[in-house]
C-alpha cells in the first residue's frame, strides 16, 4: 500500500513504516523557540533536572515578537534568552533578523524531509520545503532539548489538489483562506494537509508559505508540499532520491480530497471573527476602513511587498487611512530597498516598519480601537488580536489589501 | 487520577481560541499568577473573577484552538478548573493540556445540554452524570495516562532523570 508524504518523513525518521493512528517516537532534526516563551522553556529545562542540551546545534533561538520592545518588561525575555545561550553553548541566535518563521527556511535550517518543531502554533510554514514541522508548548519544548525526541501520532491526511492557472487578482492567500472556509477552523484537527496540482506546482516557495502558514487556521498538524526544483534553488541544495520521493502516491490512503479548479477561485476575505468566517471580497466591496496592514509571516515576502507596491504605484493610500508595511526579514527589507519596492510604497504614503511579528501580535504600533476596521495580510482575525475585542479584523492578500489602501474600502484588486 | 468528582458548570461556545484565553498583550506578564485576572477576558471579562476552585468548563467544538501559548491550559488549571469538556480541542492545547495534567474530556453531547451554573459529576475515563443522565466518555491512550499520571511532563522527565522516585 501507498503512502502519504507524512507517512513517508515519519517512517523515514523512525526507520519503520508507519500508518496513521501509530504513536511513535521521533527523533527530532530541529527546533525554534522564540522571545515570548523562551523564559518559560529555560524554567522547565532546569526544572526537568537536565544540565546539557542534546544538540545545542539544533537549537535556534528567534527575537521576534517583542522585538524592538513595546512594554517595559520585555527586555528581560532577551536578558533571560542571552543567558541560556551563553550557559548551553548555543550558536544560532537571532537577535533582530526578522520573523522566526521566515528564518527558519531563509537562514537554512529546515530542509526537505527534516522533522522540526516549534513554540508557536504557525510552526507548520516549514511543510513549505516539505518539512513535518508543528507547533508544541514550551513544556514540551523543554523535554525535546535534554531528550531530541518526542511523541508523535501519525496522522491522517487530507489531499488538497489545485489544477489550472490563477486569476491575476487571486494569490495563494485565497487560496488557503478558501480552504479554511471549506474545511472550517477544526476540519483539520490532528490531520496532515498535503497539496498537489498544477496551480501548486507552478507557484513559488514563498507562496506555499502562506498556505502551510495557515494550515494550523484549520486545527491542521502539519502542510505539506512535495519538494521541486523550486524548493532545491530556495534551499540551496541538490534534491536527493529521498526527498525527490516525498510525494502521495497515487495508492496512499487520504480521509478526505478537496479539488479546485484555480480559475474559479475569486480574491476573499476571512471577516471577523473567525478565520473560517469566508467571503468573496465582492460581497463586501464598499466597506470602509481605518487601517490595512501588509506583513507577518504570513505574507511579509517579498513578493508580498511587490504585489503591493504595483497596485499602489503613482497612487495615494486614501485620506484617513494608514497602511503599515512590516517586511518578514531583514534580508527581505534589504531586497525590497534595492529594488525600489520600498521607495514606491513609501512615496504612496505607506509607513513602512522594522521586520517582526508587528502587528499581527498586537504588540506594536498600528493598535486600534472599537469598531475601526483594518485589512490586513496575516494569519488571526480573534478578538483583540491587534486592539480592543471590538476591532474587525478583515484577513486578505496583499493584492486586496493594496487595493483598499488605495480606495479607503474594502475592493477587488 | 480516576477518582470521582461534582463540579459547577461554566459553559463556553465553539471555538474558544488562545487569544481569548489569555491575550496577547497579558503574555509577557511575569507568572501565570500576574495573567490569572485576564483569563477569557475578550469575551468574558468578569469569568475569570466568578470562576471558584473545582468548577469546571463545558464547551462546543475546537476549544483552545489558535496559539501555541501553554499559558491557556496552566491559566485554566491555575483558576482551579477541574476539568474541561468539549465537543473537540485543538491539538496542541490538548497536548499542552496532558503536559500540565490538566484534564480534557471529549464528549459531543453535554455541550449541548448543560446549563450554566448546575452540577455534574464525573469519573474520569468512565462516564460523567448530568440531571441524572449519564453520559459515556473515553480514557486517554495509555502513554498520555503515564504523563498524566506522573502529574505532568515536567515530573515525568524528572523521574526520568533521576531526580525524583
Amino acid at each position: 500500500m501507498g503512502h502519504t508524504i507524512i507517512e513517508k518523513i515519519i517512517g523515514n525518521n523512525v526507520g519503520h513504516e508507519v500508518k496513521p493512528g501509530d504513536i511513535v517516537t521521533v527523533n527530532v532534526d530541529r527546533v525554534m523557540i522564540h522571545d515570548i516563551f523562551i523564559p518559560f522553556v529555560a524554567k522547565k529545562f532546569e526544572e526537568m533536572g537536565f544540565s546539557r542540551l542534546w544538540d545545542p546545534d539544533k537549537v535556534v533561538l528567534i527575537y521576534d515578537h517583542l522585538v524592538p520592545a513595546s512594554q517595559v518588561d520585555d527586555t528581560r525575555h532577551f536578558r533571560e534568552g542571552n543567558a541560556f545561550v551563553e550557559k548551553y553553548g548555543m550558536k544560532n541566535i537571532h537577535r533582530a533578523d526578522g520573523i522566526c518563521h521566515q528564518l527558519m527556511t531563509e537562514a537554512g535550517y529546515v530542509k526537505p524531509g527534516n522533522i522540526a518543531f516549534g513554540t508557536d502554533s504557525h510552526t507548520t510554514t516549514y511543510g513549505c520545503v516539505g518539512a513535518f514541522s508543528s507547533g508544541i508548548g514550551y513544556t514540551e519544548m523543554a523535554g525535546i532539548l535534554g531528550t531530541g525526541e518526542l511523541w508523535v501520532r501519525v496522522p491522517e491526511t487530507i489531499k488538497v489538489t489545485v489544477d489550472g492557472k490563477l486569476p491575476a487578482n487571486v494569490t495563494s492567500k485565497d487560496i488557503i483562506l478558501r480552504l479554511i472556509g471549506d474545511l472550517t477552523a477544526a476540519g483539520a484537527t490532528y490531520k496532515a494537509l498535503e497539496f498537489a496540482g498544477s496551480a501548486i506546482e507552478e507557484m513559488s516557495v514563498a507562496s506555499r508559505m502562506t498556505i502551510a502558514n495557515m494550515a494550523i487556521e484549520a486545527g491542521a498538524k502539519c502542510a505539506l508540499f512535495t519538494p521541486d526544483e523550486k524548493t532545491a534553488e530556495y534551499c540551496e541544495i541538490e534534491l536527493t532520491d529521498k526527498e525527490r520521493d516525498l510525494v502521495g502516491d497515487a495508492d496512499a490512503v487520504y480521509v478526505r480530497e478537496i479539488h479546485y479548479q484555480a480559475e474559479d477561485l475569486v480574491p476573499v476575505l476571512a471577516c471577523p471573527p473567525q478565520v473560517d468566517n469566508i467571503k468573496p471580497v465582492k460581497d463586501l466591496e464598499g466597506t470602509e476602513i481605518d487601517q490595512v496592514f501588509i506583513g507577518s509571516c504570513t505574507n511579509g515576502r517579498l513578493e508580498d511587498l511587490q504585489a503591493a507596491a504595483e497596485i499602489l504605484k503613482d497612487k495615494k493610500v486614501a485620506p484617513f487611512v494608514k497602511l503599515i508595511v512590516t517586511p518578514a526579514s531583514v534580508k527581505i527589507y534589504n531586497q525590497a530597498l534595492e529594488d525600489g519596492t520600498i521607495e514606491t510604497l513609501v512615496k504612496a504614503g505607506a509607513i513602512v516598519t522594522h521586520p517582526g511579528c508587528g502587528l499581527c501580535c498586537g504588540r506594536t504600533g498600528g493598535i486600534l480601537t472599537d469598531h475601526e476596521r483594518v485589512v490586513a495580510t496575516n494569519n488571526r482575525n480573534f478578538l483583540g488580536r491587534m486592539g480592543t475585542s471590538k476591532v474587525e479584523i478583515f484577513l486578505a492578500s496583499p493584492k486586496t489589501a493594496a487595493a483598499c489602501a488605495a480606495a479607503g474600502k474594502i475592493v477587488e484588486a | 487520577m480516576s477518582e470521582k468528582f461534582t463540579a459547577r458548570i461554566w459553559v463556553l461556545g465553539d471555538d474558544i481560541d488562545t487569544d481569548i484565553i489569555i491575550p496577547t498583550e497579558y503574555l509577557a506578564l511575569k507568572t501565570v499568577e500576574d495573567m490569572k485576572p485576564y483569563a477569557f477576558s475578550p469575551l468574558r471579562p468578569e469569568l475569570a473573577g466568578q470562576i471558584q476552585p473545582g468548577d469546571m468548563i463545558v464547551a462546543g467544538k475546537n476549544f483552545g484552538c489558535g496559539s501555541s501559548r501553554e499559558q491557556a491550559p496552566e491559566i485554566i488549571k491555575a483558576l482551579g478548573i477541574r476539568c474541561v469538556i468539549a465537543k473537540s480541542f485543538a491539538r496542541i492545547f490538548f497536548r499542552n493540556s496532558i503536559n500540565n495534567g490538566l484534564l480534557l474530556i471529549e464528549n459531543g453531547e453535554l455541550g449541548d445540554v448543560v446549563e450554566e451554573g448546575k452540577l455534574a459529576e464525573v469519573t474520569p475515563g468512565e462516564k460523567v452524570v448530568y440531571e441524572g443522565k449519564e453520559y459515556e466518555i473515553a480514557s486517554l491512550p495509555e502513554n498520555l495516562m503515564e504523563i498524566l499520571r506522573a502529574g505532568g511532563l515536567v515530573k515525568a522527565m524528572r523521574r526520568r532523570n533521576g531526580l525524583d522516585a
